[in-house]
């Protein structure tokens, strides 16, 4: 992803002078220990007041439907489906990270990859909350599954909203056996360190008896990279079946084929960001700084620069193509986004997307945090509201001046919305309490101490 | 009840252990041990170690092959799912198009394909570890919660037709390691 840097021409990725045992003792600690530092508690209060709020707004949205919300016609598809899109192309990050920087062999990703990993199922988790409040019937949600039923029907499998259950579910359940697999050495861990009975049941529980054999280890790496194998082109499938959602459809902005790259490299973007906006905290909080180092920082920072181009070539492309294809509606599409009355959306998208990435171009903005944690949050209120753009503008003019209309979201739409920021970070903080947010034994793996001599030079010895 | 009922029997040996606090050493001694013939063994370290896998000998897993099956079932599973309902039990025109319109298929049985290889991985790396297996002998080694930290384990079990108690255990010996204890089942 950096180009063809190698290790020795940059800073570490760990700080000097750990072992494995300080390793595993600093980040088991965070686990273990009996205090919890004050700003887990404030997190872990904004987070639960917050999905209090979710309940509320899901609660009244079963009760009386989706009119809450400010769907009408033209606009059938508002904040659920922007909001679906956003949480699922921020959890993106954590499957690249896992997965795709594994398989490239950069060992920087062992520092991030748990709670990017973690980020990527909750991600999902509030992702899949959106589709099924927007069905107005969530109880029967189960119809979207091919079973034997009564009714002697069958989904229709040249859906791509019926491709979408298939990508998402996948995801999910992969992205969850991915992040297990990789707990499971660190479970023994805290088994085995915990001074509480509670702590060695449970923790002894989740981690099955993991004992550290060296055949187990083997199939496990086998198993591990594999994983990753299989992850790679999964995560790239999903965010491109999410863009056929759109691009299948022929309204137009939609019916692009530009939408599968430009789905992808959104969704790596702004899970990178995301993966910033936790990293930054945490390793404050939690002084870290040894382990989530500048260079980590500075890579991720390089990572969305890289991506955000590409979007920015998405944005492009469709101005250019509205223009190129000669088409009435395709041109009018985009003079609506940039004079329309979403105008101002537009250009703020273009602000926060392709303008502020430009100061990562800077090393000394890379290496200061606070910068970065800025940048982060415009890019992530930028993703956000190029969806928006994508799903409102498109809808609200296209073929027929009379069916045009306007969108205008509600209280319960904002409500639902910032509501699963809150499930999210509740989430979040519970994973930070309760297990281990960086990888231990792939620390291990980093300290000079674990370092093995090659084979043939032991055999030569014994001969 | 049981405990009088133990206390009357005397434990079985389950083998001999002994302990290292580094790497090289019992990437160096599991060699050895696998060259003096002895093959039930079993070494345990806090993190995956490449060199001591090939040192005891450990070249291959049926896991991949597990995985491509699993990978080919879920793949003729999707896709036949999809033919059977769409084109078969309730065929249905929608948009003019053929019944079994693969294209439109390709999706869905992407992700079957991918879901069940998955599952395989995991269950399978799983099955084939024996996990889960809440209890295991080596546990009541002497420290033996530092392999989950940074101490490294070599097991010889009592099993191993070459097992002998006094000559492996002097075998052991030789190898320097930091202590030998003997484990029992």
């Amino acid at each position: 992803m950096t180009g063809g840097t190698t290790r020795e021409d940059q800073a570490p990725i760990i700080g000097p002078g750990h072992t494995l045992r300080s390793v595993t003792d600093k980040i088991s600690s965070v686990v273990l220990a009996q205090q919890t530092p004050k700003g887990w508690y404030v997190g872990f209060g904004i987070g639960f007041a917050l999905l209090m709020l979710l309940l509320v707004s899901l609660t009244y949205l079963i009760l009386m439907g989706t009119g809450i919300w400010g769907i009408n016609n033209p606009v059938g598809w508002g904040f659920a489906i922007i909001n679906l899109v956003w949480w699922i192309g921020i959890g993106h990050a954590g499957t690249l990270i896992s997965a795709i920087l594994l398989l490239v062999r950069q060992d920087w990703r062992t520092s991030i990859n748990r709670f990017a990993e973690a980020m990527t199922l909750f991600a999902v988790a509030c992702a899949a909350i959106f589709p099924l409040a927007h069905m107005g019937r969530p109880w029967l949600a189960y119809w979207l599954f091919p079973y034997p039923n009564t009714m002697a029907m069958w989904p229709n499998f040249r859906s791509p909203l019926v491709w979408d259950v298939f990508a998402i579910g996948t995801y999910a359940t992969v992205s969850l056996l991915f992040w297990y697999v990789g707990l499971i050495p660190d479970l023994a861990t805290l088994r085995d360190r915990s001074q509480t009975r509670t702590g060695r049941f449970v923790y002894g529980l989740l981690a099955m008896g993991w004992r550290g054999s060296a055949r187990h280890w083997f199939r496990y790496e086998t198993a591990y990279l594999l994983l990753a194998g299989l992850s790679t082109p999964l995560v790239v499938s999903v965010h491109t079946i999410v863009s056929f959602d759109f691009a299948v459809g022929i309204i137009p902005g939609w019916h692009a084929t530009i939408f599968p790259p430009y789905f992808v490299a959104g969704a790596i973007f702004a899970g990178f960001a995301m993966v910033l906006i936790i990293a930054i905290p945490l390793r404050r909080v939690y002084g870290l700084d040894d382990f989530i180092t500048m260079r980590h920082l500075d890579n991720m920072a390089r990572v969305m620069l890289a991506t955000g181009m590409f979007v920015c070539y998405g944005y492009m492309m469709e101005a250019f193509m509205a223009f190129y294809s000669a088409n009435t509606f395709e041109e009018y599409m985009i003079r609506n986004r940039f004079a329309g009355p979403y105008a101002p959306w537009y250009w703020l998208l273009i602000a926060c997307n392709a303008g502020s990435i430009q100061f990562l171009w800077f090393e000394k903005v890379r290496s200061n945090t606070l910068a970065l944690f800025a940048i982060a949050c415009v890019v992530s209120v930028g993703m956000w509201l190029e969806r928006f753009i994508i799903v409102v503008t498109s809808l609200h003019r296209d073929f027929l001046p009379s069916s045009w209309g306007m969108y205008y979201p509600t209280f319960w739409d904002w409500s639902t919305y910032i509501g699963t920021m809150g499930l999210f970070l509740t989430l979040l903080m519970l994973f930070i309490r309760y297990l281990p947010m960086i990888s231990i034994f792939e620390m291990r793996t980093l300290v000079p101490e674990a370092e093995v001599k090659p084979l043939e030079e032991s055999g030569e010895e014994i001969a | 009840m049981s405990a009088a009922h133990e206390s009357t029997r005397k434990p079985r040996l389950y083998g001999i252990i002994a302990e290292f606090s580094d790497p090289n050493d019992l990437v160096v001694a599991a060699q050895r041990t696998h060259e003096a013939g002895y093959r039930r063994i079993d070494a345990f370290t806090p993190y995956p170690i490449e060199e001591l896998a090939e040192a005891m000998g450990i070249h291959h897993t049926i896991l991949p092959l597990l995985v491509l099956i699993g990978g080919i079932i879920g793949l003729v599973g999707g896709i036949s799912l999809q033919y059977w309902t769409s084109a078969v039990d309730y065929p249905l025109n929608v948009g003019g198009k053929p019944f079994f319109s693969w294209p439109a298929f390709l999706p869905v049985t992407f992700e079957t394909t991918v879901l069940l290889a998955a599952l395989t991985a995991v269950f399978g790396m799983l099955a084939l570890n024996g996990l889960p297996m809440p209890y295991h002998p080596v546990f009541s080694a002497p420290r033996f919660a530092l392999a989950s930290r940074d101490r490294f384990f070599l097991c010889i079990e009592a099993s191993d037709p070459k097992f002998d108690l006094d000559d492996t255990t002097r075998f052991l010996q030789r190898l320097q390691p930091r202590a030998i204890s003997e484990v029992e089942d």
